[in-house]
């Protein structure tokens, strides 16, 4: 059998696949970060805390109410995402005529605040969560056993990936609120709501985040810091992809996810630190990352 | 007036000579992951422990008066060392007890042997501590790693698990596991197939389970601990490793973690600990009162090393009358330990702390019969067994 670099091609298979499917979270939530960004001016630093938010929802319905998973599934990013709007109309569109260091400021504290809370009232060491059992098993592919959830995870990301993607840049909706970011003066005189547009983009984002934390509390720890972990990771896959470009940040999450799982297997030591270090090599090259549009 | 005078110098002379201590006072600083991954473990309920043991003591009554600080070292060596030298330095602190984490644990035994202080190791596990980096100033009183490697590592080869492979979390608690563990499956008859390094903390353990899987391993010892092994767990699990017929060894587990896992996840695994609360009506009592304090939750280990670290050194203080750290330290090592957690004991040259250890098996949800009912005992490992023998450890101090 030959083998490349010392690893049979099945085992580089299987990671290449156990990369996509990592990707697939930084997908999600970088998309969600880049939403808001590209047309709020917004760096929610409160991302992570979201999904973890996401995550726990799920938890807390479960455990007080009895509601499953896919039920979860819907009310979780709509609860979430209404808690995202309450934010947004309280506090972060106060800032929006500011320089975005202030609501980098104010959604990092917020971050702070929401785990400390989450902390404080239900520990560290998080609350276990189970799969759901539609999508308990796996299958075997020859060269992997690939559990069900994970294929789950891959085929929603992907779905919402692209259904995102096509509805802001190629429908109505997206074009007005592309317009709105643009010049809202001109796009309000038109008749249309546009500090209603942008809070609704908001809960939108805060939504994905949390869908996110549905789809991770079976296969990850639920625990209060579940985002502050990864909320760094999707940081610098959105500045790999470009500030704000939807596109860019799907295709770098799940790009990203694969080179993460490679070095998994040739370098493991190095595997936190790869997209750091290519993340500054881009912001030397190109500074308005891979798919931004200006500098 | 003659009478008087004689009175008073008399009174005076009782005063004086009665409470002995009544000019002690220690200051005692809980260093430890108040936030992180290690903050259920140890964190806050390692402060009420210490608290439990003033009271417990009766340290007002015996005129030795303490107060107790805490602080967040955030599992990070640099900010271990700079909180250790502030308070030796600037805050009167006379002794740091917990401080988990090695690397952090290290600096801090570094820093307190500098100063001549004492550091009373709870939540740290490698046996470094008490090997090549031992210290005239330092007791490790909860477990270690050549402990739990020889607890759970041992009783996994007896069973048939002789051939292994590591997921080691990439800093030196997780090399000190994975080399004492190698070492108790080699000279056991077993062998080590291979081992992979992941970052600290992680989150994702699939791509390196499936190296574990691929490498056809009968074990797979987890040297992690925290969320890393409660996630490799869910994880092994999800990817069918166990269902395969490969067997987990969790090295170092906590009951916070089997408590976050649930009795579904986690049966079966083996782990070695060195208290759990139901053992005894003692440790019964005592963790009933922990856990009215600390929000219902029980007392893991490292919060019973605490308590009973912190109760000998209150004790080794009031026998020398005194706290200079060189007097205490004497004190410590020539007193045999004795509370309601690990029974009588004793503090060896090297100052390690030596106690009986457990082997648990984790219950199956029809066995356990409530909320924190999780252990069945499988043995008992005796103090004389359970830790590494003075003259192998390679410290200086054993002549």
């Amino acid at each position: 059998m030959f083998e490349l670099l010392g690893i049979p091609p099945q085992a580089l298979f299987g990671q290449l696949l156990l990369g996509l499917i990592n990707g697939s979270f930084y997908a999600l939530l970088s998309l969600g970060l880049a939403v808001i960004f590209g047309l709020l001016n917004i760096i929610n630093f409160t991302h992570g805390a979201q999904y973890m938010m996401g995550a726990f929802v799920a938890w807390m319905l479960l455990h007080y109410l009895g509601i499953g998973y896919w039920w979860a599934l819907v009310i979780v990013p709509v609860a979430v995402g209404l808690t995202g709007i309450v934010l947004e109309r309280l506090m972060i569109s106060r800032l929006y005529h500011l320089d975005h260091l202030y609501g980098l400021l104010l959604t990092f504290g917020l971050a702070l605040i929401i785990q400390g809370l989450f902390r404080n009232q239900y520990g560290i060491s998080g609350e276990a969560y189970s799969i759901p059992s539609q999508l308990v098993g796996a299958q075997n592919l020859g060269f992997m056993f690939l559990p069900n959830y994970r294929l789950w995870v891959i085929a929603v990301s992907a779905a919402v990936c692209l259904g995102t993607w096509f509805v802001i840049e190629k429908t109505r909706l997206g074009a007005y609120l592309r317009a709105a970011t643009e010049n809202p003066v001109l796009v309000g005189a038109f008749g249309i709501n546009v500090p209603r547009l942008v809070t609704l983009t908001y809960g939108f984002g805060v939504g994905l985040a949390a869908l996110a934390g549905v789809l991770a509390a079976p296969i990850y720890s639920v625990n209060p810091n579940m985002g502050a972990d990864l909320i760094i990771v999707v940081f610098a896959v959105v500045v790999i992809g470009g500030m704000g470009s939807i596109l860019g940040a799907i295709v770098t999450g799940f790009g990203l996810g694969l080179i993460e799982g490679l070095t998994r297997v040739f370098y493991p030591e190095g595997s936190a630190v790869v997209i750091f270090v290519i993340m500054a090599i881009v912001l030397l090259v190109k500074p308005a990352g891979l798919f931004g549009r200006t500098a | 007036m003659r009478k008087a005078k004689l009175l008073l110098a008399s009174v005076a002379a009782i005063l004086v000579a009665t409470p002995v201590l009544a000019d002690v006072s220690v200051k005692i600083g809980v260093m430890n992951d108040r936030s992180g991954t290690y903050a259920d473990l140890s964190g806050e309920g390692s402060v009420v422990a210490a608290r439990m043991a003033v009271e417990d003591f009766g340290a007002a009554d015996k005129g030795i008066d303490v107060t107790i600080v805490s602080a967040d070292h955030q599992n990070k060596p640099d900010i271990a060392s700079n909180l250790a030298r502030q308070w030796y330095d600037a805050e009167g602190v006379d002794v740091i007890a917990d401080v988990p984490t090695s690397s952090a644990a290290l600096a801090v035994n570094d820093i307190t042997r500098e100063k001549n202080k004492i550091f009373l190791v709870s939540g740290a596990a490698t046996s470094d501590l008490t090997g090549k980096s031992c210290s005239p100033n330092t007791v490790h009183w909860t477990y270690d790693t050549w402990s739990l490697a020889h607890g759970t590592g041992q009783a996994m080869v007896e069973t048939g698990g002789d051939s292994w492979f590591f997921l080691t979390a990439d800093y030196a608690f997780g090399h000190a596991l994975e080399r004492d563990t190698s070492e108790v499956v080699k000279d056991s008859g077993g062998e080590v197939l291979g081992a992979v390094r992941h970052p600290f903390p992680g989150q994702d353990f699939s791509s390196f389970l499936l190296q574990a899987q691929a490498s056809g391993a009968k074990v797979i010892g987890l040297a992690n601990a925290g969320a890393d092994t409660t996630n490799a767990i869910k994880q092994a699990r999800e990817f069918g490793i166990t269902q395969g017929g490969q067997s987990l060894a969790g090295l170092l587990i906590f009951i916070t973690d089997v408590h976050a896992l649930g009795l579904d996840t986690a049966q079966g695994l083996v782990l070695t600990e060195a208290f759990y609360w139901d053992l005894n009506d003692q440790t019964r009592d005592w963790a009933q009162r922990f856990a009215e304090a600390h929000n219902g939750s029980m007392p893991t280990m490292v919060h019973a090393g605490v308590y009973a670290s912190v109760l000998h050194y209150l004790k080794a203080v009031e026998a020398a009358d005194s706290k200079d750290a060189e007097a205490v330290m004497a004190k410590m090592k020539e007193m045999p330990s004795e509370d309601p957690l690990f029974g009588t004991g004793e503090v060896r040259q090297d100052g390690r702390h030596v106690h009986d250890m457990y082997l648990f098996q984790v219950k199956s949800p029809d066995e356990s019969k409530g909320e924190w009912d999780y252990y069945k005992t499988l043995a008992i490992i005796a103090a004389e067994r359970a830790f590494r023998p003075l003259g192998e450890g390679e410290c200086p101090l054993v002549q």
